[in-house]
């Protein structure tokens, strides 16, 4: 399916070149928190598009429900009540994976194919060639993929590229009652982000901005917030994040050495034993994976 | 709403109180982030809770829950005071020019002619100066000491901005920039929207807070205009359209009266109703009421209803007391209603007090229960331990379930808050034994039919004379009704000269052709013209709005007469000139009214003729001075039954004024109001955006998104009372309790009111003992069963209970 669509950019643990025969417009979900109402109709559209129900769960003191993403969770509403200049504020951030331009979980993806990207900046993982390992989520400044324990895959918010691929905007986006979702070209969402801020500065949020971080090359999800100086008032969004340095290490400038000073097995074990601790796969499957990665 | 949804896009400022448009209307919701967006409107919340509508707000004020009168008689005070009122506009269109009779007055705390042992007044002196001419006296100049401007004045003045704070809680700089804001929409081009809902109307004193704003937007010079308004959000999608054709059991379609024992004539009950003119050349819209009600009557009975015997009005069952629903839970309670058809209604959930709904429903005979789901009420005799105590072996009522179908499941209409009609159709058949509601009506009504024909009975005219022309008798289909709601001529329709204008068996193109002599049948003229020869208006789909003013006149069928803005004559001065060029709804130019609109105004009635903008009143006016009303002319504040505060700081050495003296209360629930020694706290019950009433705790997708009962305190009282996030408590009344979940937050604000602290606790209604939620206790076990003196509404809005760790 990926491959069919003759559009991808990267593809995990692959060196081979791409197929690259259609460009497509780089798109983008502006999503603009001061619009928001978190009535999680955004929830409700991803449930049903995706064809994914998490477990009914309970009420332990707050609106976020469920209280965390889950194989079967891609977005969820995260409320946070705060007091900025003695005004309280009510701040709802859709949470969900940002897309990002450089990608830490395919960077970290040892498994080929199991996640790409298009040339249009969707990140999207390939549960048919997840391996499981976990690394996509160790790999992600925004603590994003989750597990299934069910058939240990990888899962996540996959900015509905289905629907995008036949020109339809994500369910989220198509859902949203308030337009505080927005779908289409990226630069035409970082225009309309701009009259959001302008209008945000002039009801006095001095500090409104647009959320596109650059540590991760911008996203293609990206946020409209009041403070855009303090993200992490918005449930912990990230200040400034980057891939994990480990990552980076790990696929920026130790893997080319290691492929000429050691074994290729022998790295990826090194990086294994940094991001995971001692594992618990088989050492043979392993190896089977490095030598994959490194061909 | 007087407006529409689209229409508050045109506002400058808006205005959410009485309700909470982003929870409870987000699709609507829309159109306050374009006025935003779009014309840098303002947002402003005033909530006892920091609400989904307050987080996207410009500003937000504290208050407490069911002192809303105070803070909005306040506004008026400030408006007159500062002198922020569009005076062309109240000299024009409202009544501050009448003069009332000298006799009238007010003191400590109650109007004129209060009679304590009726809790009623008689109202002979809240009456115009009347000339010898016959009609109301006036004087332009607003001087008279006896004039309503004056007599306005002297009422409100007596809520200055610290009374306003010392019995709202607001705080007294939050009440005074909300005062502001408002009061920049006294411009000509400004204006502001009101958004509210339940939040209002759920309280002992509801329709006075409703009319309080009503008097603050004329003041202002906002109705009528595009932007401004009254806009009550209604709840059902379809709401507004049951509302409309006769859901509460004391009208009939179209608001037409039902007659009550002490009309035993149609000409007696039709001299009631038809009013007559206040002030020289008005319209005096509701001298047709005989035209609407006998086409009403023809629809009801056809060929049978005659001259002869006043088009069947004997047929009508006449009122011997009250029929809203506490009403009827009353009279059940009581033994003397023993057989109940409850429809598309949860009432065991709904309703006030729980205990005394089930009580109620456990002395009828039969209860029939009509709907999509399977629910609580249906269920009431059943045990379901602590969440609903029952013993089966001690309830006698046979329960019948008929499975209906989903409004997805036939073709019909929605009526929306706009008043727009909008037809739908038939998306899947329904699943096993399920049957439209039209034919599970249909088929009772042809087995009683035959059982009447061949058993007799005491009055089998009402069933044996009803008009029933329907192609399949036992299931009348949506378009054959609403051709029939929408009205047709019976026999030729002429004009003066004689040339026949609307051919019998037409469908009329509205209710301006309706005639009182029989030859026309109407369904509810209020639709009248839904269904025109040009076919079903209602499933127009036509977005095009040329002037950008959102009107969209194509779109399916706004009633009255496909008017989107009502009132829109007032958006004009005398003359007939837009006051705001730039959003102009209607105008008169130079020979007949138009614009974006259909006229609220006879189309020809030159500006000269003095015609006024409120063609229902007989004065042609607004009236800021309302005799319609059960417990004054004017609003005054009154606290809930169950009052924090046991006293009404307005009239502190008043017993009998502590809350609405007009308000009816049963015996038996006055013993149950609790006081504020053994429940401190204000309660105050509403609905969460990921939840539809007591239908989406049966969805899957709805319970995930919110799952659990809960409850919302202020950190300070969470502190208090040991309660930490997460934990189960109990919250009582002195009617039962409940059992939920406490969201300690700082949404909810601690106020001082009368120098004292004054807590409120958050109660989600949506919760109950069936559906895929986690089962859950019914709110309104704690709820008064009391309700606004003018439309029984009851009052879940505000009421006293006391809190503890479970």
């Amino acid at each position: 399916m990926a491959l069919q669509s003759l559009d991808i950019a990267r593809r995990s643990a692959t060196t081979t070149e791409m197929p690259r025969a259609r460009e497509t417009t780089e798109v983008a979900k502006l999503i603009d928190v001061s619009a928001c109402i978190g009535c999680k109709a955004c929830q409700a559209a991803c449930m049903e598009w995706n064809d994914i129900r998490p477990e009914v769960g309970n009420n332990v003191g707050i609106y976020d429900n469920p209280q965390d993403l889950d194989d079967k969770t891609w977005t969820l509403m995260r409320f946070t009540e705060v007091e900025e200049e003695g005004r309280l504020e009510w701040l709802i951030r859709k949470d969900g994976c940002m897309h990002c331009t450089d990608p830490g979980c395919l960077k970290a993806c040892p498994s080929p194919g199991a996640i790409i990207q298009y040339s249009n900046g969707i990140v999207d993982f390939h549960q048919e060639n997840c391996i499981g390992c976990g690394y996509c989520v160790t790999g992600c400044p925004f603590d994003i993929p989750r597990i299934s324990k069910t058939d240990n895959k990888a899962y996540k918010c996959s900015l509905c590229s289905d629907r995008v691929a036949v020109g339809q905007a994500p369910a989220c986006a198509k859902a949203c009652p308030t337009g505080a979702i927005k779908f289409g070209a990226k630069e035409d969402m970082v225009h309309y982000a701009e009259a959001r801020i302008d209008d945000l500065k002039e009801r006095g949020y001095r500090n409104a901005g647009l959320y596109d971080p650059q540590g991760v090359g911008g996203t293609h999800v990206m946020y409209v917030l009041q403070h855009a100086d303090k993200p992490a008032l918005y449930a912990g969004l990230p200040q400034d994040p980057q891939i994990s340095p480990a990552v980076a290490l790990w696929k920026g400038v130790a893997k080319p050495l290691a492929l000429l000073a050691l074994g290729a097995t022998a790295v990826g074990s090194l990086f294994h034993y940094v991001m995971k601790g001692p594992n618990e796969v088989s050492k043979e499957l392993e190896e089977e994976m490095e030598k994959e990665d490194a061909q | 709403m007087t407006n529409h949804w689209v229409d508050i896009k045109n506002a400058d400022l808006v205005l959410i109180m009485g309700g909470n448009a982003a929870e409870a209307h987000i699709c609507g919701f829309k159109w306050v982030q374009e006025a935003k967006h779009g014309r840098k409107a303002r947002l402003v919340v005033v909530d006892p809770r920091f609400t989904r509508s307050a987080a996207v707000s410009d500003y937000y004020a504290p208050i407490r829950a069911g002192s809303d009168i105070a803070f909005l008689s306040g506004v008026i005070h400030y408006l007159l005071e500062n002198d922020k009122i569009q005076h062309e506009y109240v000299k024009t269109h409202t009544n501050a020019s009448f003069l009332i009779d000298p006799a009238y007055g007010f003191e400590n705390g109650l109007f004129t002619g209060y009679d304590a042992e009726k809790r009623g007044y008689d109202k002979s002196t809240w009456r115009y100066q009347m000339g010898e001419d016959g009609y109301a006296k006036v004087d332009p100049t607003l001087q008279d000491p006896n004039c309503v401007f004056q007599l306005m004045k002297r009422h409100f003045a007596r809520y200055d901005a610290d009374t306003v704070s010392r019995i709202t809680g607001t705080p007294k700089d939050a009440f005074l920039k909300v005062c502001g804001m408002i009061a920049e929409c006294s411009a000509p081009n400004r204006t502001m929207t009101i958004l509210y809902a339940l939040g209002w109307t759920q309280h002992s004193v509801g329709s006075q807070n409703i009319r309080s704003m009503a008097m603050i937007q004329l003041l202002l010079g906002n109705m009528g205009m595009a932007g401004g308004g009254i806009n009550a959000l209604r709840g059902h999608a379809n709401v507004q359209g049951i509302t409309d054709q006769c859901l509460f059991g004391e009208s009939l379609p179209g608001y037409l009266h039902e007659p009550t024992e002490a009309e035993p004539t149609l000409e007696v009950f039709l001299d009631k109703r038809t009013p007559r003119m206040l002030r020289p050349g008005q319209m005096n819209y509701w001298s047709n009421y005989p035209k609407f009600f006998i086409s009403l009557l023809k629809a009801f009975y056809g060929p049978s209803a005659t001259p002869d015997n006043s088009f069947g009005y004997d047929w009508l069952p006449k009122m011997d007391g009250a029929y809203d629903v506490l009403a009827m839970f009353e009279r059940m309670h009581q033994g003397r209603m023993n057989g109940f058809v409850c429809q598309g209604f949860n009432p065991l959930a709904s309703v006030a007090n729980k205990g005394k709904v089930s009580a109620a429903l456990a002395k009828l005979k039969y209860l029939v229960v009509i709907d999509p789901l399977a629910t609580d009420t249906s269920e009431f005799w059943k045990d379901y331990g602590e969440l609903n105590k029952a013993d089966p072996a001690q309830i006698q009522t046979e329960v019948f379930r008929l499975p209906a179908a989903l409004f997805a499941e036939h073709e019909g209409s929605f009526t929306n808050s706009s008043r727009v009609i909008q037809w739908h159709w038939k998306a899947a058949d329904g699943p096993g034994e399920t049957r439209e509601d039209t034919e599970i009506f249909g088929q009772l009504f042809v087995r009683l039919r035959a059982m009447y024909a061949r058993d007799g009975g005491a009055f089998p005219e009402p069933i044996q004379k009803l008009h029933w022309p329907y192609r399949i008798a036992s299931h009348p289909s949506s378009q054959e009704l609403a051709r029939e709601i929408s009205g047709y001529a019976i026999s030729d329709l002429t004009d003066a000269s004689g040339n026949v204008t609307v051919k019998a068996g037409e469908q009329v193109a509205g209710f301006a052709v309706l005639r009182a002599d029989g030859s026309t049948a109407c369904g509810n003229w209020l639709y009248s013209g839904m269904w025109s020869q040009a076919g079903n208006l209602t499933a127009r789909r036509d977005n095009s709005d040329p002037t950008g003013l959102g009107q969209s006149l194509n779109w399916g069928f706004a009633w009255p007469a496909n008017r989107r803005i009502l009132y829109n004559r007032a958006s004009c001065d005398a003359s007939g000139k837009p006051w705001d060029p730039e959003r102009n709804v209607i105008h008169w130019n130079g020979k007949a009214w138009g614009g974006n609109d259909v006229p609220d105004m006879r189309p020809n009635a030159t500006p000269d003729e003095g015609v006024g903008a409120f063609i229902m009143t007989g004065e042609g006016v607004a009236r800021l001075f309302a005799p319609g009303m059960v417990e004054g002319p004017f609003p005054e504040h009154y606290e809930p039954f169950e009052t924090p505060l046991g006293r009404n700081p307005m009239h502190p050495d008043v017993p009998a004024v502590v809350s609405n003296p007009a308000a009816r209360v049963y015996q038996g629930d006055m013993e149950l109001f609790g006081k504020a020694d053994e429940f401190p706290y204000v309660a105050t019950t509403y609905r969460l955006a990921e939840h539809f009433h007591f239908w989406s705790k049966t969805s899957k997708i709805n319970a995930i998104l919110q799952p659990e009962h809960f409850v919302e305190i202020s950190e300070e009282l969470a502190a208090e009372k040991g309660i930490r996030k997460g934990d189960v408590v109990t919250v009582r009344s002195n009617r039962g309790h409940i059992k939920a979940v406490a969201v300690v937050t700082k949404r909810i604000p601690v106020l001082t009111v009368e120098g004292r602290k004054v807590h409120t606790v958050g109660i989600p209604l949506h919760y109950g003992f069936k559906g895929e939620t986690k089962p859950g206790y019914i709110t309104n076990t704690l709820t008064p069963f009391v309700g606004d003196a003018n439309t029984q509404t009851p009052e879940y809005k505000a009421f006293l209970v006391d809190i503890e760790k479970a």
